[in-house]
């Protein structure tokens, strides 16, 4: 078996590559070296749905997040995929920040994004009566809003499914050779051949790279921790606090989340390990610092989680994409921080460079519907219905008909933390205290890495 | 809708003990609300021996079998399990959910909350490292062996020296699970000496005072942990890491209610009745402040019971003359933190009871109107609990009440 195209990196990039090729008509195959989709980057994300008010002005990143908003909101609906409406508001907190809002605004207004606007200190303070009052001013960004940080990239793969694409997982490539019009790629579960190969290896771009060429950019994960404050914090603000941001990162937000808590990060600390998100003790209680600083009400609320993700940062600052037609390649890499809305967008470009350089992508009408189960905590959930079995975890409401859900299908979970993504179970206030022998009974001989598959005596 | 006379919402032994005396004096309409698959509580999975001595005429019993008990004693009670609370509204309207019945909506003509607590995790905690599988707490261990037979790792350390730590060697032991050590912050063990004797010598585990963890190692599995003894960085292999104790009273509810928190207990503001801000609404047990044995939680689910029925009968004092108990550091909180003034012929909660932020030597006093009626010398420690008589105020009432500890 041969494909079309084989999509190196199953993150949120190469889940949406992945539905666009399958819907073109391409056999598509998604090859992911982590046990499950999202296994690298894009499992840490910010769920930010961003506008691309401060993107680079005529960047790819910035046509890519304005096609992926548009699509995104355009097709969620057939997915079931939410969208908590909060707006964001960047908010001055020093006289020198303050001088810098008209520019930010205008900025954002040239990027498309005609409805962003100044607000004074007074209005601010209406619409956000938990801030500290230092707050001065802010430019409001109305349609700045919060997705589902994971829901989506597995609805774009179903989709994908459901029109013919392949997805293999726990299969890292390890090398490839081009040879009569078709890469065959070398993986650990034997080899995978393709016309056209699409790295979207996330933070492996460059070595993945490698492959087809001397790679033209190194990538040096940048992370970001993030504090989850507990759900009775979200209350404090409703929309996000984008700080105004500095030449090197976008600065420390305070956001809630489609799940109803509260998060604040992230940090941006450079590092050589691809693979260690770990967390800092230091870092995560200078995040809970800043935030208490911006909502002094914070101070009384817990500590839910604490996570971190890696981005794919490159010596670049624009998105790495580019069609190699004598390689038979495209190269996706060094998306850094935008990926989740940029991600439709970037697999709209793509798909043009295929059609300029290898061949033809159709239109699919009417595409197979692949609803997503609503996790989110603003519209109705499954365990409010009867019939979908017990709650097994009691913090985030999940019933075991979910967690049966996710460990069957087309795309079951591939190990603990897909089935926690699937469902948000373990992830709320306790972690676990009350459920995870109920989650691992559910989960154990379905997912390689739930521990006690020994039996006790 | 549907009226009951009291909705329990927590089926471990402080509401099963309330609903047993709730049926006991007559009051008929009792209804458990259990979000677990059985009632019983936290002792379902505490499979070492030790409860019940004092409350049952046997030896001690083991968790699971205490549970039981506690079931069977509240027979005549209607005990819904696998039912959620989803919230509480005043009025004693009770939002519930259950697998075949969906939402419902119940109302209690009283309510008693008894939802108990929940160590708190690594998360909370900020501690640093990778995210590895393998990290838990005491509760979810003791699931996993006890309920599930499941074996989660085989070397693990504990983290915290508190009564619950211990036990963590008992389930240890029974899940073949070996323990390298037991790490501590503090100068000396959180529970009673001869805890650390007892690990030491019967389990042979070793108990690291003045001992902090500074890092959790492994990028799939816990491989390791980094500790600073002496100002010295030393690893410790193992493949899993227990966080134990730290408890916190399970309050998601109250949080999303109009009812009075306490900051420092972590639960619900009570007065001498077990009666919180919301006059219909009653809590008891593990709820109050961080962690007292079952067998506590099941007296004041009694006592709580009896001012519930007084309620329904009309003859509670009213709660709006209550006057709030003053503390200051290094005295953590008090509760009740109200005192009601009320005639002599009520169960008010016996014993006041408190905590202290850090060791002092010193008094301990409870002042009324500046008279001090009782107070107390000596030592006292954090995580100890510290019993003061309840103060009874006349229907005059009082204009102040303080618990103090004036260092030596």
């Amino acid at each position: 078996m041969s494909y079309d195209v084989a999509i190196i990196g199953a993150g949120v990039v190469g889940c949406a590559l992945f539905r666009r090729f399958c819907l073109g008509g391409a056999r598509a195959l998604l090859i992911e070296k982590g046990a499950d989709i999202l296994s690298g980057a894009s499992k840490g994300n910010s769920a930010m749905f961003h506008t691309g008010y401060d993107a680079p002005a005529g960047s790819l990143e910035l046509a890519c997040i304005r096609s992926g908003y548009e699509e995104y909101l355009a097709i969620r609906r057939g997915l079931n995929l939410p969208l908590l409406e909060t707006g964001g508001l960047l908010v001055a907190w020093t006289e020198l920040e303050q001088e810098k809002l008209p520019a930010i605004a205008e900025h954002a207004r040239a990027n498309g994004v005609a409805d962003a606007h100044l607000i004074d200190g007074a209005a601010l303070r209406r619409r956000e009566p938990n801030l500290a009052p230092e707050a001065r001013a802010a430019v409001a960004i109305p349609g700045e809003h919060i997705m589902d940080p994971w829901s989506p990239s597995l609805a774009y793969v179903l989709q994908g499914i459901a029109h013919g694409g392949e997805v293999r997982r726990a299969t890292e490539v390890q090398g490839g050779d081009l040879a009569d019009a078709f890469w065959t790629l070398r993986t650990n579960k034997g080899p995978a051949q393709a016309r056209i190969v699409i790295n979207a290896a996330g933070n492996y771009g460059d070595l993945v790279e490698a492959i087809a060429r001397p790679s033209p950019f190194a990538i040096k994960p940048r992370k970001g921790q993030f504090v989850v404050f507990d759900k009775s914090a979200s209350r404090l603000i409703t929309s996000s606090i984008l700080p105004v941001p500095t030449e090197r990162t976008k600065g420390v937000m305070m956001c809630r989340t489609i799940f109803g808590n509260l998060i604040v990060g992230p940090t941006a600390e450079d590092q050589e390990d691809r693979a260690d998100a770990g967390v800092d003790q230091a870092m995560l209680r200078h995040l809970i610092e800043q935030g208490c600083r911006r909502v002094p009400r914070l101070a009384n609320e817990a500590v839910t989680a604490i996570y971190a993700g890696l981005r794919p940062a490159t010596q670049f600052k624009d998105y790495q994409i580019e069609a190699l037609p004598d390689r038979s390649w495209i190269t996706v890499g060094g998306i850094r921080s935008t990926g989740l809305t940029g991600a439709l967008g970037i697999a709209q470009y793509v798909g043009g460079l295929y059609g300029r350089h290898f061949g033809t992508l159709r239109e699919t009408a009417i595409p197979k519907a692949t609803p997503m189960p609503n996790l989110a905590e603003h519209l109705p959930r499954l365990y409010q219905q009867p019939g979908s079995g017990e709650i097994v975890c009691h913090c985030e409401l999940v019933t075991r008909g979910e967690i049966e859900l996710a460990l069957h299908g087309p795309l079951p979970a591939g190990d603990l933390g897909g089935l926690k993504r699937r469902t948000r179970c373990m992830m709320g206030r306790c972690q676990g205290f009350y459920c995870s022998a109920h989650v691992f009974e559910l989960a154990r001989g379905k997912l390689p890495d739930v521990p006690g598959s020994a039996k006790v005596a | 809708m549907t009226t009951h006379d009291v909705i329990i919402i927590g089926g471990g032994p402080a509401g099963l003990s309330a609903a047993r005396r709730l049926l006991a004096s007559g009051v008929r309409d009792v209804v458990v609300l259990e979000r677990e698959r059985e009632a019983g509580g936290i002792p379902r999975h505490c499979g070492h021996s030790g409860f019940g001595i004092g409350q049952y005429l046997s030896l001690p019993m083991s968790g699971p079998d205490y549970a039981r008990r506690l079931v069977d004693s509240a027979a005549g009670a209607d005990i819904r399990t696998r039912t959620t609370v989803t919230s509480i509204e005043s009025g004693g309207r009770v939002h519930s959910v259950h697998p075949a019945d969906g939402a419902r909506m119940l109302e209690g003509r009283c309510v008693l909350l008894a939802t108990g607590i929940r160590e708190t995790p690594r998360s909370a905690r900020l501690v640093t490292g990778a995210r590895p599988i393998g990290i838990t707490t005491t509760g979810a261990l003791q699931q996993m062996v006890y309920l599930t037979h499941l074996k989660p790792f085989s070397r693990a350390v504990v983290i915290g020296s508190e009564l619950i730590s211990f036990s963590v060697l008992m389930t240890a032991r029974h899940g073949a699970i070996g323990i390298a050590a037991m790490i501590e912050e503090g100068e000396r063990i959180t529970a009673r000496r001869p805890g650390d004797w007892i690990a030491r010598h019967l389990f042979g585990v070793p108990v690291l005072t003045r001992t902090k963890l500074i890092a959790i190692h492994g990028i799939d599995k816990v491989e390791r942990i980094e500790i600073e003894r002496d100002g010295r960085r030393e690893f410790i292999a193992c493949d899993g890491v227990i966080f134990t104790g730290r408890f916190t009273p399970e309050t998601a509810l109250l949080k999303s209610s109009p009812i009075a928190l306490d900051p420092g207990s972590g639960g619900p503001v009570i007065d001498q009745f077990f009666r919180t801000s919301d006059p219909q609404v009653f809590a008891a047990g593990n709820l109050l402040r961080p962690v007292e044995t079952a067998g506590m939680c099941w007296a004041e689910g009694r006592i709580a019971a009896a001012n519930i029925a007084a309620a329904l009968a009309g003859t509670l004092p009213p709660s709006k003359s209550g006057v709030a108990v003053r503390f200051s550091d290094p005295v953590k909180y008090v509760y009740p933190q109200m005192i009601v003034p009320a005639a002599d012929n009520r169960t008010p909660m016996p014993l006041m009871r408190a905590r202290v932020t850090r060791a002092v030597r010193g008094t301990l006093r409870l002042t009324v109107d500046s008279r001090v009626l009782w107070s107390k010398a000596g030592r006292f420690l954090p995580e100890r609990r510290l019993t003061i008589p309840t103060v009874k105020i006349p229907r005059s009432g009082a204009a102040d009440i303080s618990v103090e500890l004036i260092e030596d």
